[in-house]
């Protein structure tokens, strides 16, 4: 009987937990033996750097799906705050004459646009008590046409060098935009699991009325969910404009919304909320990454790319579904 | 020869390798009553959901009017002619009430949409003969949990069954209502449908059931005719020794006013409402469902907006615009209903105790959780409470209905709180648990707490509270203390009318 109970418990364990990671190393190999190339240390490291600007995002919308809801904006935000932070930049370059400064300025006002954005949806929802997928669907339209509006439906390019290159440099042998996913993982993981906020925000998306009887502020938790979504939005934004030392208001972030929150479905996070994993979220969007990966070595189609994640996803969700 | 309407043979179920009930055999009697008792955990709910399609026993037979059957879905048990009145609620909360009663049996008219003029119309008959006053297309979500459990019921009735299963139906209902169960109870009983009463109230087993099954752990300990057990022995054999005294002795109150209410107002809810809850005082809100009690404790706490009235707390005046300010100023406050308001079944049983309290435990500015101290306060009200669960981080979801109340109310006290508003804190529970929380709340009381104990048992509150204050329709009726207070009393006030003048026909 005891060995019964250890059986089930290790059945449990492993599943519930390491899902999204096992799948990660099936992939992995499978990806090996299929392909000399794919375990080349640059292969390795183009996948991460790939999947960090939607992976950044992937951990805001972690919290957000976690509290019970959804943000289908980040896509048309990203280009918008990626835009403002160039045109901030190229502003105030002659007249402070210093480009670090300039380039700091640049990716602040970034940050902040990104946050209030977030903000702003997290208010709407919160006050105006507005379903989420509404007011971010509202918010998605609205913010990619202010960027093809400032942009003229075309690139803004910055007049910064320095800023082309932060992005593309590397940490710890680590290219930036990985380094800055990973390290935000690492924060946001300790803020979900060992902090009161990230209590309080499992609670809410759990029974928002159990916690709001729980003398939990339940609307402060959740716009506090949409603003940190917005800042990683901004981080994202950021890195991708550095990149390419440009925004293209037209493309920039398409689509960013279901490759995040795919990510945090993969990762282990059911999409009814109430609890969450953040390294789930980064495994995640490493598995859609070298999924892709693989499909171009192998030189199937990139039309047929998406058919691959869609099937994906769904089938994460259904594996999900047996497991409840 | 007796008629056996369903019989099961050697039941077992096991839940990831624990096993929950060890080889049940029972037959039940056409047209019976069967009262089922046993401890917060005994397995009485897992043995009912199997019987209703929600578990499938893990080895075991049943039949059913003399035939093998396997019940495999809801479905299955409801083919059968089995209906079950759940120990949670298990309406869409969403739906509208004859949406709800008619769920999954919808009438239709000839062309296939929905005839919801002929649903609605067998809703408010239903509810009528419950005597409650609850429109049929009111949403569920607006109802209090007594009006809920109403439901609950007529939903089962609805449905024509001939084996009726009532997991705990009385747990928030008032003697009140209990004797209109009771009479709809007797009239199905007359019309040859047989019932299973499950219920921690030994009174209500042994006045209303033929027989009654005693389990423990798991196993069947008797079976037997109700005129063989006294209500004390039915009490024993539950909890394998003897019982002393259930209600602990009373103390002197003291006399300083700590909580102040003055003419509380929620239009069309509470009307006027005033009273001081002194110093380790134990202040009873008695009256008939639907009365405001839970109102009461719910504008207190700042979840409903009153339009005049003043809340006062050690002289201070406060303004309290929602649970946050309330529990922030010392007060606390226990749900009745427990899983739409209490308590966190997908959080294990630590999140809960401690999610009132988190900042107790919380260190540095970023509020970083102490799990250590965390854990240590858990682990103390799981052995206070005696609460039956795998582990600390075992999911509510898992734990039986009683030990969830238990975690419940040590959610409710882990704060210290200076007032406690313990909304039906034993809903639920057994008796030896119920003595052990009685005990609790006194000993708190004795050490200065304060609290407002509303219940629907009334031996509770007589047993327990220093004055009682009685309501009726959002009103005052009387404020009884001393020896004034005695079941029949509060019923007088509750209902306006004396005890022995209609109540009992
Ligand atoms: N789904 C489940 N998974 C694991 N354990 C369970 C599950 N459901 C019930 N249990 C365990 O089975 C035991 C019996 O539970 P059950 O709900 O049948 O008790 P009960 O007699 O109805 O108690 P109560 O009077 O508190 O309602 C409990 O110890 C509970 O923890
Ligand atoms: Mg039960």
């Amino acid at each position: 009987m005891s060995s019964n109970a250890l059986t089930a418990n290790f059945k449990k364990f492993n599943y519930e937990k390491y899902a999204s990671l096992i799948a990660l190393v099936v992939l992995f190999i499978i990806s090996s033996i299929l392909s000399p190339y794919f375990l080349q240390v640059q292969n390795i490291l183009n996948i991460l750097r790939q999947v960090s600007y939607t992976g950044i995002i992937a951990l805001g919308m972690t919290f957000v799906i976690i509290s019970g809801g959804i943000d289908l904006s980040v896509g048309s935000v990203a280009a918008f705050v990626g835009a403002v932070g160039i045109i901030a930049l190229n502003y105030f370059l002659p007249i402070v004459g210093n480009e670090y400064i300039a380039v700091t300025i640049g990716i602040v006002v970034a940050l902040l646009m990104g946050s209030l954005a977030g903000a702003l949806n997290g208010f709407m929802i919160t006050r105006g008590k507005i379903a989420p997928f509404i007011v971010t669907l509202g918010t998605m339209a609205i913010f990619r046409s202010l960027s093809l509006f400032i942009g003229n439906a075309g690139e803004v390019r910055s007049d910064s060098n320095l800023f082309g290159n932060f992005g593309m440099n590397s940490v710890l042998f680590l290219p930036v935009p990985v380094f800055v996913m990973l390290v935000l993982a690492a924060v946001l993981s300790v803020m979900l699991n060992q902090t009161r906020y990230g209590r309080y925000l499992c609670a809410v998306g759990s029974n928002a009325r159990v916690a709001a009887y729980s003398a939990v502020n339940v609307d402060r938790i959740k716009f506090l969910a949409y603003t940190l979504i917005g800042l990683t939005v901004g981080i994202s934004a950021t890195l991708l404009s550095s990149r390419f030392n440009a925004v293209s208001t037209s493309n920039m972030g398409m689509f960013f919304e279901l490759d995040a929150i795919a990510a945090v479905i993969i990762g282990g996070t059911p999409m009814t909320g109430g609890r969450g994993t953040i390294w789930g979220t980064v495994i995640g969007a490493i598995i859609l990454g070298v999924i892709n990966n693989m499909l171009n070595m192998l030189g199937v189609s990139p039309y047929l790319q998406g058919t691959v994640k869609g099937i994906v996803i769904i089938g994460a969700v259904y594996i999900q579904r047996q497991r409840a | 020869m007796t008629d056996v309407l369903l019989k099961t043979e050697a039941i077992y179920k096991e839940f990831s390798g624990v096993p929950v009930l060890k080889g049940i055999d029972l037959e039940i009697v056409r047209g019976e009553v069967l009262g089922i008792i046993g401890e917060n955990g005994a397995g009485k709910s897992t043995l009912m959901k199997i019987l209703g399609g929600i578990y499938t026993p893990t080895s075991g037979q049943i039949s059913f009017e003399g035939r093998p059957v396997t019940i495999r879905e809801p479905s299955d048990a409801k083919k059968l002619g089995i209906s079950l009145i759940p120990q949670e609620f298990n309406l869409v909360k969403d739906l509208t009430v004859y949406d709800n009663i008619f769920l999954g049996s919808e009438i239709r008219q000839r062309n296939g949409l929905l005839d919801k003029k002929t649903m609605m119309a067998r809703t408010k008959s239903l509810l009528e003969e419950l005597e409650v006053t609850i429109r049929p297309d009111e949403r569920i979500d607006r109802l209090s949990a007594a009006e809920k459990q109403m439901v609950e019921i007529s939903k089962a009735v609805a449905m024509d069954a001939k084996l009726l299963i009532m997991d705990e139906p009385t747990t928030v209902l008032t003697q009140y209502e209990i004797d209109i169960l009771y009479r709809l109870m007797h009239r199905l009983k007359r019309q040859g449908v047989t019932i299973i009463y499950i219920s921690h109230k030994l009174k209500e087993v042994k006045a209303i059931c033929d027989r009654v099954m005693v389990l423990r752990d798991g196993e069947v300990i008797c079976l037997e005719p109700i005129d063989k057990l006294s209500i004390y022995q039915m009490a024993e054999r539950m909890v394998g020794r003897e019982l002393s005294q259930i209600f602990p002795k009373k103390e002197r109150a003291g006399t300083e006013p700590v909580l102040t209410v003055q003419n509380l107002t929620v239009p069309g809810v509470l009307e006027n409402i005033s009273f001081e809850l002194n110093k380790g005082e134990i202040l009873g809100l008695a009256g008939l469902v639907g009365a405001g009690r839970t109102e009461v404790a719910e504008t207190i706490m700042g979840i409903r907006k009153h339009t005049a009235g003043e809340i006062i707390l050690n002289g201070a005046r406060l303004e309290i615009a929602s649970p946050e300010d309330a529990v922030a100023a010392g007060i606390s406050y226990l749900s009745e209903d427990r899983q739409g308001s209490g308590i966190l079944t997908g959080f294990n049983v630590v999140d809960n105790i401690t999610l009132v309290s988190l900042r107790a435990y919380c260190d540095y500015a970023i509020d970083l959780i102490n799990s250590k101290r965390q854990r240590a306060a858990a682990q103390q009200h799981v052995e206070r409470f005696n609460i039956k669960t795998q582990g600390l981080d075992t999911r509510l979801e898992f734990l039986s209905g009683g030990n969830q109340q238990k975690v419940s109310l040590a959610k409710s006290i882990d704060p210290q709180p200076i007032v406690l508003i313990a909304d039906e804190p034993t809903r639920g529970v057994d008796v030896s648990a119920k003595q052990e929380i009685y005990r609790f709340i006194k000993s708190l009381a004795d050490m200065g707490l304060s609290c407002l104990f509303i219940s629907s048992e009334q031996e509770e509150i007589v047993g327990m509270c220093h004055r009682v204050l009685v309501m009726k329709e959002g009103r005052m009726m009387g404020v009884l203390s001393g020896d004034e207070i005695s079941e029949a009393e509060i019923m007088f006030l509750a209902t306006g009318v004396r005890e022995t003048e209609t109540l009992h026909e």
